[in-house]
Order: C-alpha cells, then structure tokens, then sequence
C-alpha cells in the first residue's frame, strides 16, 4: 500500500502528471480529422457511453475513498475551504461526460440524417407554467436543502485575527486565482498576473468572433465543432482547472510540490538551479562573460520571441492551420493565433524549466521586463 | 377555506388571474404574462429548453445563488463594522451570539458555488454553441458578468479580517503592483520619472489605489467593503438586466434550428 502511495505521489507531479495528461489530451479530444479517426480507432470514444461513464465515476470515486484513508491526503482535501474545489472536480467530470454522450449520440443522429434529438424534443412546445416553473421550484429548494447541510455540518473558515507581521506558509490567494498563482511558478507576476487574466478576459469575448463555424449552435456535438471544443477542453481543462487542482492540493510551504499523500515538510528543500536563456548561451555553451548592453545580452531572447510570436504564425498558416486560415481569413486568423500562442506558451514555459532549468528568456531585471 | 379567500376582492385584488382554478390553456398563458416575476420568460418554450441534461440548469442556478447571497448578506451588514477593531470580533460574534449563528456559512458557501455555478454555466453555453449568432453580444456580457463574480467573491474573502483573508487579498493585490507602466514593481515603471523622481512608486501605483494604503490595512478594508456590498452589487445588477433582457431579444434559450 504505501508503494502504491510512492507511486501516486510521483506520477501527480507537475512535470509527469502535466506531460501524461497533454500526450493523451489531443486522443481524447481530437481537434484534427486524423486523430478523430485514431480516437476511433483506439476506442477512446467508449468513454461517452454509459459504460465509460461508470468506469469514470468508479475510478474517480475509488481514488477518494482509497485517499480518505490517507492521513495527509484527507487534511488537505477536508480543509473547508478545499471542500467545494472537489465538488468542482466531481462536477465537472460528471458534466464533461453528460455533454459528450449527448454529443456522441446527436452525431450518431446526423450520421444518420436525422438531426440532433433536441431538434427532436423542440418541435414540442410547452408553456412556462407549470412546465417551466415547477422544474426551477423544485431546483431552488434541492440546492438550498444542500447548502442548508453543507453550511450547518461544515463550519465557515476563520483563522486567527490578521496579523501583517506573520506570514502563512504557503499563503495562498482564493481557489478560483489558484491557476494564476500556479502560473506564478513559470512567469513573472505581470505576466501571470497581469497579462494572462486580460488575455484570457479578452480572449473569452473574441471567442464568438473568432469561431465562425456555423453548425454545432443550439445542440451538443463533437464532431461538427471538433477544434473548437478540442481548444477550448484544452484551456479549460488542462490550462485552468488542472493548475488550481494543483496549487490548491499539491503546493505547500514555500509552494514547493507534495505528492497527494505527502506529509506537508516545511523544511522539504527543492534544488533551484533555474538560469536564464542568456545565461545559458553565453556563460554556459560560449564559456563568456554576459556582455554589459542589455540588447547585445538579450538578443537570443528577443529573436526566440520574434520567430516564436512573427514567424511561426505564418509557418502554421501554411500547415497545420491551413484549413483555419482558409476559413478565417487574415484579421480573425491573426487574433486567433495570438490568443492561442499566448495560451500554449504556458507548457512551453513549463517544459523549458523542467526539461533545461530554463527561468526566463528574455531578463532585464533593469526594467522589471522578465519575459 | 383557501378556495373561499381566493374569491375575495382582497386576493383578487393582488392576483389578476383571480381565484378561478388553473385549468385552461389560456389560464396557463395568463399566469405568465400577469406576473412580473415569471414575465421574465417566454410563455412557450420548447421541451428541449426545460430538459435538465441540455441547460444543466446552471444560468438559473447562478441568479438563485445570487439572490441567496443578497438576503443573507445584508443579514451579515446588520452585524458587521469594517474597522480593524471590530471586523473579527463581530465576525466572531456572527457564530456565538447570534441565535442560528449560520448566516455566515450560507453566505460563505454560496459565494462559493456562484463561482462554481458561473463557470459551469458558461461551459454549457460553450459546448452546447450558444454564443454563435445572434448571441455573440450575450457571451460577451457573461463574461463580464463571470469576472464581477470572481471580483464580488475575491473583495469578500478580505471581509473576515483573518490570517486567511489578510495573506490571501496581500497575494493578489501584489499582482495589481507588478501592473506594466502604473505598478511600482512592473515592467517599465521606472521609465515614468523625471530625473531621480519617480510618479509611479508604492505609494501612486494601482496597487496603492486597489488597497487604499501601501499594505492590506484600514483603507483596504473598507474598500473591499464598499466594492463587496454596494460598487459591485449594483453593476453586477446592472450586467444581469441587460444578459436576462437579451436572452429575449436574441430569440430565448438557443436551440436547433
């Protein structure tokens, strides 16, 4: 049992957990024709079926159980505040797999010519009263009932009085900012914090703009919308809620990584040998000095930026996102692959730091700009 | 007994349906339209629309959780000073000298499930594409309606006035500090100077404006106050009328056409 524990506590790192998750995300949520074939193939689809549903359930609900026995695992889990980002994770799931077998059922329908089934259901009408009005009773007084319970069993949190010259360790933002305080781990606090939350606000509202595929509106379906929804699970899933499942449950003192069943060591001791990508070029492969002009020194950065940010849009116009491009036309093809590179350059970011130690690209420490 | 009251001028008086028993299709319509609350929907919709697995019921949810948050906050104002000296003690107070002291945990775990019922929302109206037209200018109101609920919750997690609220506000106003240009400890803030005198520093930034003071203090708390129980309530409100009015004017809940 307690090598069954060592293995879970290494798997749920970052490094591991976050490259497992990433190598299959795209099998599960194809956004391509070919891998939506290869998803086929291997079978993954049998996930949205009543089957996978149970297995799903089971599996997710046999680790809780299993990890409830777990001193550690139950303290961080139990912690009222923590309470409801496992609902979340339940919910979720749950939701991800009801939205999908309804899809795989509606292209199941149109394969067939027969239209999504709530085409089926609309042509029905019904009127508001009672139809309507008696399903939202009835949902206001089960949701009530629930926090009624979950607010007399579970006591609101309450520490002691605030004390500015006594720091927590960790000391954590609310759960819903936990993503960005993850991200705190790989960019500067003007990126993580600045930056990513105006991209992702405007990012959200460029989204019906950005998406001009006219099929898929008013219906669950996977296959009509397939990159669409393969982004978007991606941001949503991988991006946003995996790193607050992270910050939340498996960061402590001195936001150091703990494994799920980790006792919480506050003198755990991690090795930070993190060097800049100038650094690396000069002092490390060139045996040189870093030179004193801060362009000369950062040069490598800036030109990592221009080809990352100017060239590799045009490259994937022309390959990967060809198809994209066609349909998007320049102006909606530029903000979608703006928004989208910005997003994809959090992995990329995690990747050089575990692969190659790597903790800036572009550092002017000068001017506060750490890129 | 109730049957008779139903008929008396009083009860008319109230209900314009009357106290004819409900039977009728027209009836039925009447209810709706009559009532000011329940006009906020059509009065037909299609069976799709009322099928829990296509709307998840989280839109309706979120509004619910919303008002529970109202009536059991200004129940917690009636208790609560957002002074230093008082915050803690009242909130203290909250739980031991107020009979059923439990307003502050309905209020705390509902605050909680409005985020999670928003989120969960808006990942319905994703994958079900009910933001393609003519519902682009509703998606974008949402979203503005999901950060002022993240806003709403974040200015009321200071409220408490304990270690958790403290350090937790002190780790996201430091991000507001490290704002490019106007944060003293952002990128190119000290291009904004004139000789050796700096206009951006701790003491100008956005940090400084968000708290009210250099640190997590007075000044923050009571503008976290303010923001939790007046500013953002009444925008939020504000958002709420126009996405509930357009849901309407888009043509109601989206659907297969």
């Amino acid at each position: 049992m307690e090598n069954f524990k060592e293995i879970i506590n290494f798997i749920a790192a970052p490094q591991i957990m976050f490259t497992a998750l990433l190598a299959v995300f795209f099998f599960i949520f194809p956004p391509t024709d070919w891998l939506y074939s290869i998803n086929r193939k291997l079978g993954l689809h049998k996930l949205w079926t009543k089957g996978g549903g149970i297995f799903l359930l089971v599996v997710t609900l046999g680790f809780f159980i299993f990890g409830l026995t777990d001193e550690n695992f139950r303290l961080i889990v139990t912690k009222a505040d923590n309470v409801p980002i496992v609902g979340l994770l339940f919910l979720v799931i749950f939701l991800l797999w009801l939205c999908l077998f309804q899809a795989e059922n509606n292209d199941k329908r149109i394969a067939e010519g027969k239209g999504p089934m709530e085409a089926e259901d609309a042509k029905e009408k019904v009127l508001v009263w009672p139809d309507l009005v008696y399903i939202e009773l009835i949902a206001l007084v089960i949701v009530s009932a629930l926090t009624l319970i979950w607010a007399i069993s579970l006591p609101a949190p309450l520490e002691g009085p605030a004390n500015p010259t006594v720091s927590p360790n960790p000391s954590k933002a609310p759960w819903y900012f936990l993503g960005l305080q993850e991200m705190l781990v790989y960019f500067d606090p003007w990126i993580a914090g600045v930056l990513f939350p105006t991209v992702i606000i405007i990012g959200f509202m460029a989204i019906p703009f950005i998406d001009n595929n006219p099929k898929g509106s008013g219906y669950y379906t996977f296959k009509e919308r397939k990159m669409a929804i393969s982004i978007f699970l991606f941001l949503w899933l991988l991006l946003w809620l995996f790193l607050i499942m992270t910050g939340t449950f498996l960061r402590g003192p001195n936001w150091n990584f703990f494994g799920p069943f980790e006792y919480w060591d506050i003198h755990k001791v991690e090795v930070l040998t993190n060097i800049n990508l100038s650094e690396l070029v000069y002092m490390i492969w060139q045996n040189k000095a870093l030179p004193d002009n801060i362009f000369i020194r950062e040069m490598y950065g800036f030109a990592a930026l221009g080809i990352y940010f100017g060239l590799l849009p045009l490259i994937l116009a022309k390959t990967v996102f060809r198809k994209v491009y066609d349909s998007l036309g320049p102006f909606r093809y530029s903000v979608f692959i703006v928004l989208l590179l910005l997003a994809v350059s959090l992995p990329i970011k995690m990747f050089l730091r575990w692969g190659f130690n790597i903790k800036y690209i572009v550092a002017i420490p000068e001017f506060f700009l750490n890129i | 007994m109730l049957e008779k009251f139903k008929q008396t001028q009083f009860y008319r008086a109230i209900f314009r349906t009357g106290g004819a028993p409900i039977a009728t299709h027209k009836q039925r319509i009447l209810v709706t339209l009559n009532n000011v609350f329940l006009h906020l929907h059509p009065v037909r919709i299609p069976k799709h629309a009322v099928k829990i697995k296509y709307t998840w019921c989280m839109g309706g949810l979120s509004f619910f959780v919303f008002l529970v948050l109202t009536v059991t906050g200004i129940l917690l104002m009636f208790y609560y000073r957002p002074t230093i000296e008082y915050a803690y003690g009242d909130v203290i107070d909250m739980k031991e000298q107020v009979p059923l002291g439990l307003m502050r945990e309905i209020h705390r775990w509902n605050a909680h499930l409005m985020v999670i019922t928003v989120w969960l929302h808006m990942f319905r109206v994703f994958m079900t594409g009910s933001y393609k037209p003519p519902r682009e200018f509703n998606w974008m109101v949402g979203v503005v309606l999901l950060i002022l609920t993240m806003l709403l919750s974040f200015t009321g997690y200071l409220l408490p006035w304990d270690q958790l609220a403290i350090w937790a506000i002190t780790v996201g106003s430091n991000m507001a500090g490290a704002t490019p240009m106007v944060g003293a400890a952002g990128p190119g803030s000290s291009l904004l100077a004139i000789g050796d005198v700096n206009f951006v520093h701790s003491a100008s930034d956005a940090r400084f404006v968000m708290l009210g003071g250099r640190f997590v203090g007075e000044g923050a708390l009571l503008r976290f106050y303010v923001l939790h129980c007046i500013a953002l309530p009444f925008v939020i409100m504000i958002f709420m009328i126009v996405h509930f009015w357009r849901i309407r004017k888009d043509g109601g809940i989206s659907g297969p056409t």
